[in-house]
């Protein structure tokens, strides 16, 4: 394993803690991920965003999302998210900013700018990786039940607005739950759309883009959805974002 | 304003070997509602009776494809022209069936807000019944023209408008790739400018949404369920492929047609 580190004169895709086979066992070849820079007179270090691997390994949710689904994904999509905003920034005032930053100020107030879609997509999908675990999904314990009961009447009624919200986005997009206004509320967005640029503090997502289920279900979202919160969701994650969003009330 | 989307062809032969033997055929339906006019003076100059009117409330079915699933590989797998075709597009028409009889019974009740509330199910829906409807007639397979150049005036109006074939191509490809999530690019014929454009829309937006004017020639879906499985996440691939089995026949006929 190595960490491949950055040099000024070029910039390469960071790779965290991956064997040097490359993540799905095929060679990388040392010239692949290397790429020349423009050159602009003295060399400037720009911090570049990374493309973060999820939280288990990418057959950890296997049957459910497959090893398949993450390689194109994760592997694909989400990194060609981060090189293209990375492309999109560098040498800009966006540069050097936190990723939440680039995302509500690339937003513009609803009309948003070339790298807003990028950025909320980066942001979008690093979000999701972490709401979803290995053996998870069943339903939540503690505080964070006790308000999902408060606020929907039942675990059951808040499940079936969170599939019914996913299921009718139309076209691409995500549904969230949130935290708002000291209540939890469940909001679906279109594209790259998410709370940051919205009002709320984001707690679970669940992708809703076709590339998300297709390889694993088709046209079948309906069922794609189902099998998320029966296997897939993390309420650890949640409980723990929940715990942020209140201290910020 | 009555629609018809019901295509008389023939049943292609379901011939690729992964359709399941039973192949799905649609059936032509129409829903009938009588409604009892009160009697006035409209009715009785239009010679209707007082007691009655009818009003007939249509409902769509899927149109067939002229082709066979498997015959526009392979820059279009058959595996994804069933699921498009016999799934998506059956959802839609599903969809928008009920959004209309939903709308029907709203209008009749002249609850108002029912009736606005149903508007972005019947674009969604409806929208999705329209863009596939035509893209099946923009795609044909090679044996029967697919991918052969326009001539005429179609082929001619592209080389003034565009440079090019290979222009217009370009252009199309770089704007269906551009596309953030879901939506369709066309070759549109803007009857009032009496010139040819090339638009995109979002998710199931048909042309006539980017105006009124707009007559849609050939359309390209870039939804992900239209390439994910073939394709993956190259997009320029499945637009570069797809011009391979592009239905020019079909568009120049709908040109000569708006055009004269």
């Amino acid at each position: 394993m190595e960490l491949l580190a950055t040099s000024a004169t070029t910039t390469s895709l960071h790779y965290a803690f991956l064997p040097r086979k490359g993540l799905f066992g095929t060679p990388v070849s040392a010239g692949t991920e290397r790429r020349c820079v423009r050159k602009v007179g003295p060399v400037k270090i720009s911090a570049k965003f990374e493309l973060k691997p999820p939280p288990y390994p990418t057959n950890a949710l296997e049957p459910v999302m497959s090893e398949k689904t993450f390689e194109f994904h994760w592997g694909k999509h989400h990194r060609a998210y981060v090189d293209n905003l990375n492309k999109q920034i560098a040498g800009t005032d966006l540069d050097g900013k936190s990723l939440e930053d680039v995302v509500v100020i690339t937003y513009n107030k609803g009309d948003p700018l070339p790298p807003f879609n990028n950025a909320a997509q980066v942001w979008n999908h690093d979000f999701f990786w972490e709401s979803m675990k290995p053996g998870g999904g069943g339903a939540p314990s503690g505080e964070l039940l006790q308000l999902i009961e408060r606020d929907f009447g039942s675990f059951q009624k808040f499940s079936d607005e969170f599939k019914a919200a996913a299921a009718t986005q139309f076209g691409s997009g995500w549904a969230w739950l949130l935290f708002k206004d000291n209540k939890l509320a469940i909001v679906k967005t279109p594209n790259a759309v998410n709370p940051l640029v919205l009002e709320g503090y984001p707690l679970l997502t669940i992708d809703v883009w076709e590339h998300a289920y297709y390889l694993d279900f088709q046209n079948r979202r309906p069922d794609y959805i189902s099998v998320f919160m029966e296997k897939l969701v993390s309420w650890d994650a949640v409980s723990k974002r929940l715990e942020q969003a209140k201290l910020l009330v | 304003m009555h629609l018809s989307f019901c295509e008389t062809v023939q049943i292609p032969w379901l011939s690729s070997s992964f359709v399941p033997a039973m192949a799905m055929r649609s059936l032509l339906s129409r829903k009938t509602l009588t409604s009892v006019l009160l009697s006035g003076p409209k009715s009785m100059g239009l010679g209707l009776t007082a007691a009655q009117s009818h009003r007939s409330l249509q409902t769509f079915t899927l149109p067939d494809l002229s082709y066979d699933y498997g015959a526009l590989e392979p820059a279009i797998s058959g595996e994804i022209m069933l699921l498009h075709h016999q799934k998506h597009h059956q959802t839609y028409i599903t969809n928008y069936n009920k959004a209309l009889e939903q709308l029907h019974d709203a209008m009749e009740k002249g609850d108002s807000s029912t009736v606005v509330k149903l508007q972005s199910a019947i674009k969604f829906n409806g929208g999705g019944h329209v863009n596939h409807s035509i893209f099946w007639k923009n795609l044909t397979p090679i044996r029967e023209g697919g991918g052969e150049p326009p001539k005429g005036s179609l082929g001619w109006a592209i080389d003034t408008h565009f440079g090019s074939l290979e222009a217009l191509i370009h252009k199309m490809n770089a704007e269906g790739a551009a596309l953030q999530g879901s939506g369709w690019v066309w070759l549109g014929l803007d009857k009032e400018l009496k010139r040819l454009v090339v638009e995109t829309t979002a998710n199931q937006d048909p042309l006539v949404t980017k105006g009124p004017s707009l007559v849609p020639l050939v359309g390209i879906d870039v939804w992900e369920h239209a390439y994910y499985l073939q394709y993956k996440n190259v997009r320029p691939d499945y637009l570069k492929n797809i011009w391979k089995v592009i239905n020019w026949k079909y568009a120049s006929e709908v040109y000569e047609k708006e055009s004269s």
